[in-house]
């Protein structure tokens, strides 16, 4: 069993805190570290992947310390974000290079295996300067399966995938997963995490704003009050006949705008309600935007549950 | 060594654009000595100029600069160090084979061209052209480490060490006697000074300065890429 360890971390860059007294363990399965851009998930991934050090607390691998430590990439595959990846070589010469470096006892055998998993076996012999975002990082993937290991740790590994190699990605992680690997991958869609990960991190700005399974991380997402911005024929008297109904908590009438603000108490009710209200009253509904839709504003409404 | 790291090293280095420039180098260098033979100048005189002021002082620190980076500072810069790091390899095992193989390719690109413009040039009497291949190698060796740290050190590799030849060796070297004691190139020049006939080539830096100072510089340089390699982060692009 392999549990990557995150105790009270914390990393700043300079007066910048990029990851702010985290604590979470990443156990066997697939694990989404979701959050929006500049979280800290990378910051995150760099220390679980032995390229930065913390500025407080300790990232473990089975209670082994990983900075500064190389015997951990013998547990440890890493899918870098980055792209460069020796141009030079084909993709067979890239991924027997680092069987070679792992100092496997059959190189050739064990860099066949891993560019048939991520079947790229039918690419192996062209320069991988010359591969598409997809084989790059398939033949990445094999470059850090090459070795069996039991953690593999990505950054972002769906970013500008098409939906063909996104699902073909998936389909492989899943099966690692299933193995009893420790698979963590970072993103920043929801819609990508749920479809994988059945635990998930969320981390926004640097702290750790939730943790558990996908389905609670659903409803926390849904269930918050939601905002929306209404014009009708006539505000007022849709105000008032709202207000009577439990699902509104709050309706305030913007006089700039000419419209009302309504804090709905949840997602469902409010937007059966609403139609429904306005058709009784024989009130028309001009303008209907959500005012807080926004990935980052879902984000830190978890952060201040 | 590990013969990995050594053949993606040296598969790095020759097969960019880059080679293009490294085999410039002994390649003008050997035309410069076949149009500058038999000119009617004082043999001994064309020789210091050739091999000493232009391979030794600019020739070799230029290849070691383009070497000593190119085998380890492209890529930190590109990222793909990562799949080296990323293994449990001994970080002072990665510095080591990629300095074999800048000095070997140093050696290959600087001090076989001096010792082959030499022979055109003058021959092997008084032991001048052996003495300058010496100096070539001994500096060329002293140069690929100290440009490999500065590749480590730094992303502004290339233009450190073009300070430092340039500024430091070649303009502040030449004025003030103190600074010629820290340059690898007078330390090279001490070393032709010891194997060619007396008199021959004259050297300010004394050899058992020259030696001592290559060795630590050599050694140091070496120990410490490999503390700060093993130490080297990731840039976020958040």
């Amino acid at each position: 069993m392999a549990v990557i360890t995150i105790d009270k971390v914390s990393r700043w860059f300079g007066n910048v805190v990029a990851v702010n007294d985290v604590t979470m363990t990443i156990g066997p399965g697939i694990t989404g570290l979701l959050g929006p851009n500049g979280a800290g998930k990378s910051t995150l991934i760099h220390m679980m992947s032995g390229f930065l050090a913390p500025s407080a607390g300790a990232v473990t691998l089975d209670g082994a310390r990983i900075w500064r430590n190389q015997e951990v990439y013998r547990e440890i595959g890493l899918v870098p974000e980055k792209e460069s990846m020796y141009d030079y070589l084909t993709g067979w010469e890239f991924v027997l290079a680092n069987a070679e470096l792992h100092g496997l006892a059959d190189p050739g055998a064990a860099a066949e295996r891993a560019l048939a998993l991520v079947e790229m076996g039918y690419a192996q012999d062209r320069h991988t300067g010359t591969y598409s975002k997809g084989m790059k990082q398939r033949v990445k993937m094999a470059s850090a399966l090459v070795h069996d290991p039991s953690v593999l740790l990505l950054d972002e590994p769906f970013n500008g995938m098409d939906p063909r190699q996104r699902l073909h990605l998936m389909e492989l992680l899943r099966r690692f997963g299933a193995d009893g690997r420790t698979v963590l991958f970072s993103s920043h869609i929801l819609e990508e995490v749920e479809q994988l990960a059945r635990h998930i991190e969320v981390v926004v700005a640097g702290r750790h704003a939730a943790s558990g399974d996908f389905r609670e991380i659903r409803r926390l997402m849904t269930d918050r009050p939601h905002r929306y911005l209404v014009r009708s024929s006539d505000d007022r008297q849709l105000a008032s006949a709202l207000i009577a109904d439990g699902s509104t908590a709050g309706i305030e009438f913007d006089a700039a705008e000419k419209a009302l603000r309504i804090q709905a108490v949840d997602f469902q009710g409010f937007t059966t309600l609403l139609p429904k209200v306005a058709r009784a009253a024989g009130i028309r509904l001009y303008t209907v935007s959500p005012a807080d839709e926004s990935l980052e504003s879902v984000f830190s409404y978890l952060v201040s549950s | 060594m590990n013969t990995t790291v050594a053949r993606l090293t040296a598969r790095g280095l020759f097969g960019r654009r880059r080679v293009l420039i490294l085999l410039a180098v002994p390649v003008l260098l050997l035309v410069i000595s076949v149009l500058a033979r038999n000119n009617g100048m004082d043999e001994l005189d064309l020789v210091h100029r050739i091999l000493g002021t232009l391979a030794l002082g600019t020739l070799v620190p230029i290849t070691g600069l383009i070497v000593g980076t190119g085998v380890i500072a492209t890529e930190i810069e590109d990222g793909s160090i990562v799949y080296l790091l990323a293994k449990p390899l001994p970080r002072w095992k990665i510095v080591t084979t990629k300095l074999a193989v800048a000095v070997g390719s140093t050696w290959l690109l600087s001090a076989v061209p001096i010792y082959v413009a030499g022979l055109l040039l003058y021959g092997t009497g008084d032991e001048v052209v052996l003495g300058y291949t010496v100096g070539a190698l001994a500096s060329g060796a002293a140069y690929s480490a100290v440009f490999l740290l500065l590749g480590v050190l730094t992303r502004h590799a290339v233009i450190a060490g073009l300070a430092y030849a340039l500024i430091w060796e070649s303009l502040i070297g030449s004025y003030v006697d103190g600074a010629q004691t820290l340059s690898v190139q007078q330390w090279g020049l001490s070393l032709a000074e010891a194997v060619a006939a007396d008199g021959t080539v004259i050297a300010p830096v004394g050899l058992a300065t020259a030696l001592w100072l290559l060795v630590v510089v050599g050694v140091g340089a070496t120990v410490y890429a490999s503390v700060k390699l093993a130490g080297l982060t990731l840039s976020s692009d958040e």
